[in-house]
């Protein structure tokens, strides 16, 4: 699909023209991990040592080539890629219906949703687990919001057979209950966390927990782009793959390149993975989706649109916090956007202007899902649902002839319990 | 000669001792470090609560979540420092915290108001050296110490970073891991503070997991200084607002063992 099993430096070979010049956005983080005042490595000294060897071991694998056959081969067959692009013809149509004269762009899905696993967040797990076997880790923890980071991890450890502990608030155990069942049967161990607000945030402190007790063997398996360097580029450099897919299928279909590309933000990794390749593009505009749950002046989980800068879990970026730096509890009918922080290269590129952010309430976001699965037949997850309420508001916007390209980033099978209680329907 | 300086004294270990501030409330802090003087500790630890205090366990996890439940606020931990400094002219105090609640004035800010409360040095669990300049030079400025953090895997490689720049002591965290956890083997704790004494002038004081005045001693014996938290923290936990005087009487017994250790 993409040129064939380059290592991950020369990867991007055939449209880095720009990366050498100072106006690129491609070229981030500098050599300290930073994403201009963003990012960083803000762990203890216990990690430091640790996160330094992760990254030397990352500067190798990206050297070689075996590396990325590797990753690839795993994508092809046993992800299930590359994913498939679609034209929405019918949400198009049903979009255009409410459009002024000549307006109502054209909607197309990145389906990540069809990945084994049901999500995007299996792409990233393929690129640390093969990363964890290079450093010879033999023990696997990772956080998880939805479950769903979680599920792809619990899966990856079981395809190479390692054993694996996932920490999740809960609070959040409580909504998404068929994904616990999940992971125990693909044979993680799964910890609830009561501490703090039980939900994503705390996961991720008791996670970093378990990792400074036993950094002598455990390889943590960060869910998005963000914590310390660097955690935040190689996440994205392994959710890359769906931009670069996205890019060439556009291409190869139409032509043309996207108007304007839109995915929902918890962290950010979909979003970066779908952005990245096309930061170099001029002409395509990008909106990043933050979950406004309640409402932005209530409670909701947008740190561009509500927080500040500061530090938590690793790294500098935009986080929602009171004047003294305390943590505020996020909230999103999505477990998979509920957190008070986001990936540092979004607060770089939203203070660089080159991403517009937006957000979308729980409301809106039901709506989308309902509004999906009635056009298209297909059932996304709630956190996708936030993308596609979006693109219904920006396509309207647009002539007829634009492209709006979304990334449809997980299924909703996850969420119907969720999604049936909020409607006000027992199952 | 600094406050700090001048309480690690050649003839015996310094015990340093680590109270969250605002547990379990801001108005009885002050009675508490009373009472860790009183009991004979050298060096106050005031601990500046965060929601997601990553590298402690469950003990001082509470210990945050009490404090800020009561209302805690930054303004209150200076307060605490100011009011202590007054009634303890000579007594070193030092803040230690995560680098959210430290920074999110600026660095500059943090570094006067530190000044302003008479805090002799800072601890900050989650600024390793790699991002020093985002608080460092700021309290360097205001000759406010920046107390460094070693821990078992720092390598010989990577010390004399830390090592730069350090002041006040170096903090030897002897156990990678969370606070409040076991502690390490002495052999292992004698091996690390050998090591890290041959790189630095700095006094050495070791800390994690240490509880009874017996650990306290054997580390008396090697180190210029015994740090002890989370086992302070639990008698917080149990008497709440009436905790002082089990705390000196606590205290006590690890000064009492420190100063016939050696
Ligand atoms: C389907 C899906 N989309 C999006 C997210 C949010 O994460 P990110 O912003 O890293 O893509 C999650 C997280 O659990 C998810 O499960």
């Amino acid at each position: 699909m993409w040129t064939e099993s380059l290592p991950f430096a020369k990867r991007f070979a055939h449209m880095t023209k720009h990366d050498k010049l100072s106006n690129s956005f491609r070229n981030q983080p500098d050599e300290r991990g930073h994403f201009g005042q963003f990012g960083g490595r803000y762990v203890a000294e216990t990690l430091m040592p640790l996160i330094l060897d992760l990254e030397k071991h990352y500067r190798a694998a990206q050297a070689d080539p075996a590396f990325a056959e590797e990753f690839d081969d795993l994508l092809e067959h046993y992800v299930g890629r590359p994913s498939p692009l679609y034209f929405a013809e019918r949400l198009t149509e049903h979009v255009r219906k409410e459009a002024p004269e000549g307006k109502g762009a054209q909607i197309w899905f990145k389906r990540d949703e069809l990945n084994h696993t049901g999500a995007h967040k299996i792409n990233n797990c393929i690129g640390q687990i093969l990363l964890a076997k290079r450093m010879g880790k033999t023990r696997i923890i990772a956080e998880t919001g939805a479950g769903q980071h979680g599920v792809a991890t619990a899966t990856v450890c079981a395809r190479f057979g390692l054993p694996c502990v996932i920490y999740m608030g809960a609070t959040d155990i409580e909504r998404q209950k068929p994904n616990i069942f999940r992971m125990r049967l693909l044979g993680a161990e799964v910890v609830p966390v009561t501490s703090g607000s039980a939900t994503l945030k705390d996961a991720m402190n008791d996670a970093l927990r378990d990792w400074v007790a036993n950094v002598h063997d455990t390889f943590y398996i960060i869910g998005t782009a963000a914590g310390p360097h660097p955690y935040p580029e190689l996440v994205r450099d392994f959710q890359s793959v769906i931009g670069r897919e996205a890019r060439e299928q556009l291409l190869e279909r139409t032509g043309r390149l996207p108007d304007l590309l839109v995915a929902a933000i918890g962290g950010g990794s979909n979003a970066i993975g779908l952005f990245h390749p096309f930061l170099d593009d001029p002409d395509v505009e990008m909106l990043g989706i933050e979950a406004a749950g309640h409402g932005l002046e209530k409670e909701h989980a947008a740190s561009l649109a509500g927080g500040k800068p500061g530090i938590l879990h690793g790294n500098k970026t935009y986080l929602l916090q009171d004047e003294d730096g305390q943590i505020d509890e996020a909230h999103s009918i999505s477990a998979g956007l509920d957190y008070p922080g986001i990936g540092p290269e979004h607060s770089w590129l939203k203070e660089s202007g080159r991403v517009r952010y937006d957000s979308v309430t729980d409301t809106e976001a039901l709506e989308a899902f309902q509004l999906l699965c009635g056009t298209e037949g297909i059932i996304p997850a709630l956190e996708p649902s936030h993308a596609i309420a979006a693109v219904a508001r920006e396509a309207v916007k647009l002539d007829k002839d634009q492209i709006i390209l979304a990334n449809l980033c997980g299924r909703g099978d996850k969420d119907i319990f969720t999604v049936a209680e909020a409607l006000g329907t027992e199952i | 000669m600094t406050r700090l300086s001048q309480s690690f004294q050649t003839d015996r270990a310094a015990l340093v001792a680590f109270v969250t501030g605002g547990d379990p409330t801001a108005a009885n802090t002050g009675a508490i470090l009373d009472a860790l003087v009183e009991g004979g500790a050298d060096i106050i630890e005031l601990g500046m609560p965060f929601t997601d205090p990553m590298a402690d366990g469950p003990a001082i996890q509470a210990a945050n979540i009490r404090s800020l439940s009561a209302g805690t606020k930054t303004a209150d931990i200076l307060n605490i420092a100011s009011a202590f400094r007054e009634r303890h002219p000579t007594v070193p105090l030092v803040l230690m915290g995560y680098a959210n609640p430290m920074t999110i004035r600026g660095a500059d800010w943090f570094a006067e108001a530190c000044v302003d409360a008479g805090v002799d040095g800072v601890i900050c669990v989650d600024i390793p050296v790699e991002e020093d300049d985002s608080l460092g030079d700021a309290l360097r400025a205001k000759d406010v110490a920046v107390i460094r953090l070693a821990t078992p895997t720092t390598d010989t490689e990577r010390l004399p970073e830390i090592l730069n720049n350090a002041s006040g002591f170096l903090y030897y965290v002897s156990v990678a891991g969370i606070t409040g956890l076991q502690q390490a083997a002495q052999a292992s704790i004698e091996e690390a503070v050998a090591r890290l004494k041959a790189g630095t002038d700095l006094p050495v004081a070791v800390g994690f997991g240490v509880r009874t005045p017996e650990q306290a001693a054997d580390i008396a014996r090697v180190a210029d200084g015994v740090v002890v938290g989370s086992a302070i923290v639990e008698i917080i936990a149990e008497h709440g607002a009436d905790a002082a005087p089990h705390v000196k009487d606590y205290v006590k017994s690890l000064s009492d063992a420190i100063r016939s250790a050696r």
